[in-house]
Parts: C-alpha cells; structure tokens; sequence
C-alpha cells in the first residue's frame, strides 16, 4: 500500500504564544517547531506500521518554506522513504489542501493520511479539503485502521460513541488518539534520514478564501478565589449565585 | 440566505438549537437541511429558534461526509444561500471542509462568537491559548460553530417542514458496527464535567468521582497519565492530544494542570480546582480553588451539591 503523509509543523506545546505585527502575525522569536503531533504520532506512526506489516511506501508532504526542512527531516527519521515538499508559505487549509491534492492526484497513492487537527490553528479542514478535491471517500477522526487488500477497516469517533466503518480505497483518513504510540527516532534512523530523498516541488496558484486578520490573547482569568476545604456549601453557594453554572 | 446544516439522528441536540440561533443572528432567511429520524413535529420546533424551513432528507443515514457535502451543496445552490452553518463536531469537521471546496466558499472553523462589525469571525487559535479573528474572501462562506459558544435562543413559532430526496447520490461509507455507551453524557457536549486524575491513585477511587458527577448531573472526564494507564476508557481523556472541552464547569480533582491538560479545557467558563499540592499549576488557571484531600473534600462536596439540589425543588 502506497500511502501519503500529510504533515505541518506546530509550535512545541511549551512555546509563548504571542503576536507581532500590530497582532497581525505570530512572533516565531524564540519558538521551538515540532512535527504536529496528531500527524506525527498518529498518522506517520500507523502509517509505518501498515507498511511494515503489508509493505508499500511511506511518502511525507509538506506545504512550507525551506526552513521547514528540519521538521521534515525528523519525520524521515522516524521512518518516512521519502519526502515532498510544496513550497510556499502556507496561507490558509484551502491553499495547502489543494497543494497536496493537486500532487496526490498525479501519484495515485492508494491512502492519504493527516493528522485531527493541528495544534496551532485547530481548524480540523485539510483531511476533508483533500478529500473532496480528489473525490474521495473521507474517514474523519479515526482512532483505529486495518488494511485487507483495497477495504480498509477503521474505528472513527462519532457523538458519544465509536463506530467501525469499511471504505474502499484510494480514501482518506484524519487520524485521532488512539491509531499508535509515539515513537522516538533512534540515531539509525536520523542518520538515515540525512540521506532520504526530499523533493522540493513548486506550489500552484490558489485563489485565496480566507486569511487571519488579526489575533488577542484572551482575557487574563482573575485571581482564584481559594475555598476552606470543611465548607463546601459555599463553593455550591457560589457556583450557583457568583458564576451561575448550576 | 443562510443555510444551516444539522444531523437529526439522534433528536434535536443542544448544539442544533445553537446553530439555528447563529444563523438566525447573522440576519436574513434561515433554512435546515437535515438528514435522520427526528420526527417532523420535532423538526417544525425549529423555527422557534428562527429557522423559515426545514428541509428533510430521510433516505440519507449522515455517515458518509461526501454524500451529505453533495446534499448540503445542493440545497445551498437551490435557496442560493451565502451562508452555510455546521457545528463543529464531527460533522463541521468532515462535512464542512469537503463543502468548502464544492463552493469554492472559505471556512472559518470553530467560530465562538457571530461576526465582528468588520466581518471577520473570532475562533480560538493554538489550542485556546489565543484567538484569531478570520475574514472570509470569497462571496460565499462556511462558518461552523463552536459547541457552547452562544445559547439558544427562541425568537419565532413552528415552521414548516418539507421532505427531500434524490440529491445525495451513493454513500462510500459502509457501517459495521456502533458502539455507545449507554446512558452517559458525550463529553463534548456536557456543560458540566467532573474530571479526575492520578491524585486519586486509582481506578478503584472513581466512584466519589461518579457520585459528584451524578448528583451535578455532569459527565466525567480523566486526564491522559490516567488514561494511558488504562484507569479510566480513553474516551474520557480531555487534554491537548485527547478531547478538548468548554464546559460551564469544569472541576478538577487530583489533576497537576500541565499545560497539554490545560489546552484541552481553557475553553470552560467556570474552572474549579482540588489539590493537595498548593504548588499545583491548575490553580493559576482557576476561578475557584480548594486545597485538601480529595477524599475528605469530593465525598463533602457531593452531600453539600444534595443538599443545594433538594432546596431547588
């Protein structure tokens, strides 16, 4: 099975967020990049192991510019043959969602895997962008994924449950906790990643539909109001007539 | 003309209500295009939240993204709606992408308030450490909603419901099997959560847990160290990598408050913290804070929410 990675690079969790620009561009001062956790740990990690049990390739995509490359590296290091990466500055999930649509398409891979969400913008749109561009079937959430020739079985998150599904390939797939463990690149496999081819392919023209104009911090929370342990009648006394919750 | 599409399969959700209220908000003609079994006396109720029509599609099972982005799609062209809204759950995050493509229309994800006087639409940006304000580009738009970001809200009667076929083509979808457990509240649309972690040293403990959340009415959640080590079913795991919430109220027992944990519920209006540990980082990030022994204070709390709830009556 031929599969495609999408991967983006995240903010490591522990950075400072904060803006520049008159609140108009994220300050990257001082901010350590990261593999977007859902897409690393989850897509990359299962998409290894399929290939490991059914064989195939491992293909990353990217959409970013040259600095990008070491977030590109580590994800070869943890496995990946190969890697693409489009190069342009990411504007918004429609733009990268057509990139990798646009280079998937001509590759015929047989599955397309991304992560939920990314940790910085959250949005949860690149999976099903790709999907409708390459009029794919689309498995949002996935927590579980078997291959038995070209029907995939998957475990996928729905409203206050879980549910098995079946999907023919070519499909995609956004993956969720739960679809692998993380692994940890051994020194192998960075060594080798050195190594691995990286194609850097142009970007395409998109038209844009959507753009952050500006970005806040949300407001600060108030000092905590702490409560004597032996009283907690005035914690539901003050849960109902100060924050009105319940 | 603003459409709004919600799944029905399951009755109408709080966050259907909501999302009719958005699209009510926005100003202009609201219409549902909605797949699923909710009868129509149910579906008319609707238009007291300010939908004009309800559209209904009963051939359409709503597991399969790409047949109700087709359905959506088609209606939107038909009523020639600018707008379309989801929330964003599992259907705003599958449906709404592959329809943002359809149209050509851009997508604001996870909208948490109605639009600014510029247009642009708020959202929260990594993780609810921040917020974005989105403008839209193109003439047509997508938004979908945050769940619990705005309260229904009545403003009209009953209004029409109408069937509606044909538009779907094949589902690629095959169900094998679902599983939900019963009688328990799903954890993204709870508006109150009780959530543990390993301060209360094991699963065996849970049940002080499961008694304060009874009482409350709320549901339970855990973080991911207990999760992982298999206290407590993964689906209850709130935090950066698990689910991320915004209940009214959240309380914490037993829980250090790292920062991947805090991204999955900095959302929650109300944050109630208990710990043994004074040093414990959850309490910068809460409303209300006790420090002492989950196992004097959780049991004492529970009687003190009893007692609350026998005057409410």
């Amino acid at each position: 099975m031929n599969i495609l990675v999408c991967i983006s690079k995240a903010p490591d969790t522990t950075s400072k967020i904060a803006f520049t620009n008159n609140h108009t561009q994220f300050d990257e001062n001082g901010v350590q990049y990261i593999v977007n956790p859902y897409d690393e740990w989850y897509a990359l990690v299962r998409a290894l192991e399929l290939k490991e049990t059914i064989g195939g390739s491992v293909t990353i995509v990217t959409v970013g510019t040259a600095t990008d490359e070491a977030v590109i590296r580590k994800a070869l290091a943890i496995g990946a043959d190969e890697a693409v990466r489009i190069d342009a500055d990411p504007k918004d999930a429609y733009f990268v969602a057509m990139q990798v649509a646009s280079y998937a398409k001509s590759k015929g891979f047989d599955l397309v895997m991304t992560g939920k969400e990314t940790i910085n913008y959250n949005g949860s749109q690149v999976g099903g962008m790709i999907a409708e561009a390459m009029d794919l079937p689309f498995v949002s959430l996935a927590t579980k994924l078997d291959a038995n020739g070209a029907t995939l079985t998957l475990e996928r998150e729905i409203v206050g449950g879980v549910q098995v599904v079946e999907v023919s390939t070519p499909a995609v797939v956004s993956c969720a906790k739960g679809m692998a463990e993380q692994r940890i690149p051994n020194m192998r496999g960075i060594m080798a990643a050195r190594t691995k081819p990286l194609t850097v392919i142009p970007a395409e023209a998109v038209e844009d539909l959507s753009s952050y104009v500006s970005y806040s911090m949300p407001n600060a929370k108030s000092s905590v109001k702490m409560i004597d342990p032996s009283n907690m009648d005035e914690l539901v006394e003050l849960l109902h007539n100060e924050a009105k919750v319940i | 003309m603003v459409l709004v599409y919600i799944n029905s399969t399951t009755g109408l959700s709080k966050a259907a209500l909501e999302t009719v209220t958005y699209g009510k908000k926005l100003g202009g003609d609201v219409t549902v295009i909605t797949n699923g079994s909710a009868s129509n006396e149910q579906l008319a109720q609707l238009g007291e939240y300010g939908a004009s029509k309800v559209l209904v599609d009963r051939s359409v099972d709503g597991e399969d993204p790409q047949q109700l982005a087709r359905l959506v799609a088609a209606i939107a062209d038909q009523i020639s709606a600018s707008t379309v809204i989801f929330s964003h759950d599992i259907y705003g995050k599958a449906v709404a992408p592959r329809l943002s493509v359809r149209m050509k229309a851009g997508l604001v994800a996870g909208a948490i308030a109605v639009p600014e006087a510029d247009g642009s639409i708020k959202v929260n940006v990594f993780s609810g450490k921040a917020v974005g304000y989105v403008n839209v580009a193109s003439a047509k738009r997508i938004i979908s909603l945050l769940p619990n970001s705005i309260q229904p809200e009545k403003s009209g009667s009953a209004c029409s419901v109408e069937e509606t076929s044909g538009l779907a083509g094949a589902s690629s979808i095959k169900v094998i099997e679902t599983k939900k457990p019963e009688g328990n509240i799903p954890l993204p649309e709870a508006e109150l959560v009780v959530s543990a972690g390993r301060g209360l040293k094991g699963p065996e403990n849970w049940g002080m847990i499961e008694e304060l959340a009874d009482a409350l009415g709320a549901a339970t959640a855990c973080s991911r160290p207990v999760a992982d080590i298999g206290w407590r079913p993964h689906h209850e795991h709130v935090g950066q990598t698990g689910v991320a919430i915004r209940p009214n109220l959240y309380i914490a027992v037993g829980i250090s408050g790292a920062i991947q944990h805090l991204a999955g519920v900095n959302g929650s209006k109300v944050i109630v913290v208990v710990n043994t540990d004074t040093e414990a980082p959850f309490f910068k990030a809460a409303d209300y804070g006790i420090v002492g022994d989950a196992f004097e204070v959780i049991p004492r709390l529970t009687e003190a929410v009893k007692r609350f709830k026998a005057t409410q009556h």
